[in-house]
């Protein structure tokens, strides 16, 4: 895949962009069982992480995904401020200097990204979070990249395992978060973290499709 | 004297416990960290750690909070401040006010963190 520094950082642009547009959808579904800011949260921490990393040259992944992180962590304001704050934070240290990854390294930040959203929230995989459509996805990777798929059949696959997983999150009581007070009337709904998971990683293989294509 | 530090998702919450709190032991430091740094309802990581910071002495810090991500942000404040001996800092999974109160008082009395952590054993909730 190798995607250099100026390419991730049009891919985590386009991520704000889509954050945007899907601002109300996501706050809608948090509205039904949470507590109805999931998506203007996520969008103000994303706006500001354009401001951030705006003038980035994204010679040093690891310190652009760092910024990323502080900015996330300071402007989201909801549970996902920490929880997306720490995924980046980690995918940043686990690449470091690195100046440009390909799909092994992509598989090895989300997987960092994913223990670090796991340890932050005490969170495991069946209780209605974003997990569930993130821990599906990077398994799914692993198991195209060990069949040697292309990078593109790679992440298309990783795409849909991630939809899988959050469209189960409707079948899913919550046991964590604001959703978890609502115990069974939680049925039926989306988990809106488990949505914009999704949708950053549908994002993320178009904008590489694009890139590659 | 240990202090306190409540963390609410709604500085009305964390206000108005404060205030409660004082009541009891009006002796006792009790900072702050309610709400989003733009007036949201949420909690912020910059917030918990500029509390955290007017809270600290060696006798440590307690620190109390209402839901999910006030925990998740009073972790993450703790592991980005390194100016602070943080073993001397620790956080309560209590009934928020319940457990403010009852710290107040523990601490206005002399007690060492650890004593009140176990003072506090009998307002712990699951969260």
């Amino acid at each position: 895949m190798s995607l250099n520094g100026q390419q991730i950082k049009q891919i985590i642009f386009k991520i704000a962009q889509m954050i945007d547009e899907n601002k109300m959808y996501l706050t809608e579904l948090d509205a039904a069982i949470g507590d109805g800011d999931h998506g203007i949260n996520m969008s103000k921490g994303f706006q500001a992480v354009i401001d951030k990393i705006k003038d980035d040259n994204g010679d040093n992944i690891g310190d652009m995904l760092k910024k990323v992180s502080m900015a996330l962590i300071a402007n989201v304001g909801g549970a996902s401020g920490p929880l997306y704050g720490t995924a980046f934070m980690k995918a940043g240290m686990w690449v470091g200097n690195r100046r440009e990854i390909s799909i092994e390294d992509y598989y090895n930040m989300l997987l960092e990204a994913l223990n670090g959203i796991k340890a932050r929230g005490r969170a495991s995989i069946g209780e209605k979070t974003m997990v569930d459509s993130l821990e599906p996805a990077i398994n799914e990777l692993k198991v195209s990249i060990d069949n040697k798929f292309n990078e593109l059949e790679c992440l298309e696959k990783m795409v849909n395992s991630a939809k899988l997983g959050m469209e189960n999150t409707k079948n899913i009581v919550a046991t964590k978060g604001r959703a978890s007070y609502l115990g069974e009337r939680s049925i039926g709904h989306l988990d809106p973290g488990a949505v914009s998971c999704y949708l950053i990683l549908k994002t993320i293989f178009e904008e590489v499709k694009k890139i590659k294509g | 004297m240990v202090s306190l530090v409540i963390v609410s998702h709604s500085e009305k919450i964390a206000k108005g416990i404060k205030e409660l709190a004082l009541q009891m032991a009006p002796d006792v430091k009790i900072e702050i960290a309610g709400g989003t740094g733009d007036g949201r309802i949420g909690t912020d990581c910059l917030n918990i750690m500029n509390a955290i910071n007017n809270a600290y002495s060696d006798d440590g810090v307690l620190i109390l909070f209402d839901l999910g991500s006030a925990l998740m942000n009073s972790e993450m404040a703790l592991d980005f401040m390194e100016n602070i001996d943080k073993s001397k800092v620790k956080i309560a999974k209590c009934a928020i006010v319940e457990g403010a109160i009852a710290g107040a008082v523990e601490a206005s009395i002399g007690k060492t963190i650890d004593e009140i952590l176990e003072a506090l054993e009998s307002y712990r909730i699951n969260k």
